[in-house]
């Protein structure tokens, strides 16, 4: 059978590492085509047509498309949806903002954040903030998955495959896009980071968040951040680690003022290192630190930078 | 302008969750059980609605067991008009499903015609952040997740959505699905006098087959286990000790 990938594009670029984990998790349910979608979607699609394991590309690029509004989006994969058996994407806020639309399109159940693939109709996914994992079986002719990319490898590259077009669906125009707010960085991306350094209420304010990306910056690592810290203000949306935010696993997690809470252990504790510092030596994050510094971060921080 | 409100009743985002032993689901008998943490935001966001005159009336509902009674009182004592239960499960371990709960939101949107519709992202026991983006496929409206502000204004709602790259602004066409994210307000605690008030508001008492829905489940769970554990590592005494360490371990 085969499998329809719907690859992570924003503003005309690939993101190639949640495309490429998605190819590796879809790889045993079928032949793999990957989807690019976008008004500007051609230098996506020629990109991935090189990840290993791709049969085919479609490309559908049309203005429609600018900014991946759930409506028209959806509208166009459930038009392609007919001759899948399995419609995919890595678990990203914007596959999950649409496939769950193109789901119910289709009068099935959606799977999201699965971390594994058992056969094509059986997966495995975390449930309760990651306190339990649950092994589902779907009865749905036709399954809509999203994989969670920290669990998966990314699949290599090699020759490219053909690029086929597509053509636009019906866009219900619905919806209108105003505006973007991004951070330029030069840091790698938080879920893609060999190395992540997260910061939490302990740091104490916007202005103090310094100090974490000087270490970071140090360890040419992505900055994280809890709920508090987002909450109060020191840190971005985005930076958000945890059940509601994103979801890593660095080969090294270090947890600064960050007291450990479970919502937040969802999203790195499948982290290959974890280190914490905090100054309460009972917080629960050193129940799944491998090296636990218990000292005020204001002082630990800053030198360990230094003698990184 | 109604606006609907979907609260879910859920284990508590306190309570550590305990896999059975035999595998087959959590346990959820004796348990606290509260208010899904993000419907709670959105039932605020519906009462700040009415109270800036946008809306005109916020219906709660909640599908599933008999007790969600519970968590609709609590909804109308913050302060909402009137509730909706569907009782479509028994046993408090039965999940209804995104999609039955969204095609029994759908028949209500069709009775009841609000103009915007407030879920959470999120349900935290099953984390399947589905519902509202199926309802607004099945009632065609159009949809704006994971909200951080929300403005209602001449027939449309502007929403800054939080997104992987930071945050992105639309404008949907009412009426539409909105769900809500973490920072789009601080929902209010119920004062005494607004829980004694509540218990005399409506409760309608529905099932879904009023609704004509079935709620069979499309996915069988196989079973459920632990997650792989994570053991504790080491103390170290000081900072030169840790950068050894990760030295050693070959991560710096
Ligand atoms: C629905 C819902 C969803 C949620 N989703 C998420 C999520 O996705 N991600 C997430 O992170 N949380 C999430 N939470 C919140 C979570 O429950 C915790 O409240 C949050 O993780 C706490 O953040 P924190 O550890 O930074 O703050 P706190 O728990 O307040 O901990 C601060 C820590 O800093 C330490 N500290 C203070 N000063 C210093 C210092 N000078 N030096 C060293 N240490 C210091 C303290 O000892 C303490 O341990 C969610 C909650 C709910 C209800
Ligand atoms: N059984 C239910 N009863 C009422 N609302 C629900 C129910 N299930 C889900 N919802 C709504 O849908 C949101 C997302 O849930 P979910 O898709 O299960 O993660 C919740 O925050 C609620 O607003």
């Amino acid at each position: 059978m085969a499998v329809l990938v719907v690859a992570e594009i924003t503003d005309g670029a690939l993101s190639m590492d949640a495309t490429a984990k998605a190819v590796t998790a879809a790889r045993p349910l079928g032949d793999v085509t990957v989807l690019c979608i976008g008004s500007l979607a051609r230098a996506a699609a020629g990109e991935a047509a090189t990840i290993s394991g791709v049969a085919r590309v479609l490309c559908a690029e049309n203005a429609l498309y600018g900014h991946r509004l759930a409506e028209p989006v959806a509208a166009l994969i459930v038009s392609l949806a007919g001759e899948y058996a399995h419609i995919v994407a890595p678990a990203t806020t914007d596959a999950k903002n649409i496939l769950p639309r193109v789901a119910a399109l289709l009068d099935v159940m959606v799977l999201t954040d699965v971390t594994a693939v058992v056969d094509a109709d059986t997966f495995v996914r975390p449930v309760y903030a990651g306190n339990a994992m649950q092994t589902v079986r779907s009865k749905d002719e036709k399954k809509v998955i999203t994989f969670r990319t920290s669990t998966f490898e990314a699949a290599g590259t090699g020759d490219p495959v053909t690029i086929d077009d597509v053509a636009a669906a019906d866009a219900p125009g619905l919806s209108e896009w105003l505006e973007d707010r991004v951070a330029e960085s030069d840091r790698p991306e938080l879920t893609s980071a060999k190395i992540v350094v997260s910061g939490g209420r302990g740091v104490g304010s916007e202005e103090n968040f310094a100090i974490i990306e000087a270490l970071a910056d140090k360890l040419g690592a992505a900055v994280g951040a809890s709920r508090a810290a987002v909450d109060s203000g020191f840190a971005p949306n985005d930076w958000q680690v945890g059940q509601t935010g994103k979801v890593v696993a660095p080969d090294l997690y270090v947890a600064c003022g960050i007291s450990g809470a479970i919502q937040h252990l969802a999203g790195m504790k499948d982290s290959k290192i974890i280190v914490a510092i905090n100054k309460d030596e009972e917080a629960p994050i050193f129940q799944v630190a491998d090296y636990g510094l218990v000292a005020d971060l204001f002082q630990a921080v800053p030198e360990l930078t230094e003698k990184l | 302008m109604k606006v609907l409100v979907p609260v879910k009743r859920v284990i508590d985002y306190n309570v550590k969750v305990r896999v059975k032993a035999d595998g087959s689901g959590v346990d959820l008998a004796n348990v606290k059980m509260s208010m899904n943490p993000f419907d709670e935001i959105a039932v605020e966001e519906a009462i700040r609605l009415k109270e800036a005159g946008k809306a005109s009336d916020v219906i709660v509902v909640s599908i599933g067991v008999k007790q969600a009674q519970e968590t609709l009182r609590t909804a109308l004592a913050m302060g909402a008009d009137r509730a909706i239960l569907v009782v479509a499960a028994d046993d408090v371990h039965t999940d209804i499903e995104p999609l039955a709960v969204a095609k029994i939101l759908a028949a209500i949107v069709k009775e009841e015609d609000p103009g915007l519709v407030i879920c959470g992202k999120q349900a935290i026991d099953n984390d399947l952040n589905a519902t509202g983006q199926m309802l607004a496929a099945l009632t065609g409206f159009a949809q704006a997740t994971n909200a951080n502000t929300l403005a209602v204004e001449d027939g449309a709602a502007v929403v800054a959505r939080e997104v992987d790259g930071g945050l992105q602004t639309i404008k949907v066409t009412l009426p539409a699905i909105v769900t809500t994210d973490l920072r789009l307000n601080e929902p209010r605690y119920a004062s005494l006098p607004n829980i004694m008030k509540a218990k005399k508001k409506p409760l309608d008492e529905k099932t879904a087959a009023d609704y004509g829905v079935d709620v069979s489940p499309r996915l069988d769970i196989v079973s459920t286990a632990e997650p792989a554990a994570r053991t504790a590592g080491i103390k170290v005494e000081s900072v030169d000790e840790l950068v050894s360490k990760l030295k050693d371990a070959g991560v710096v």
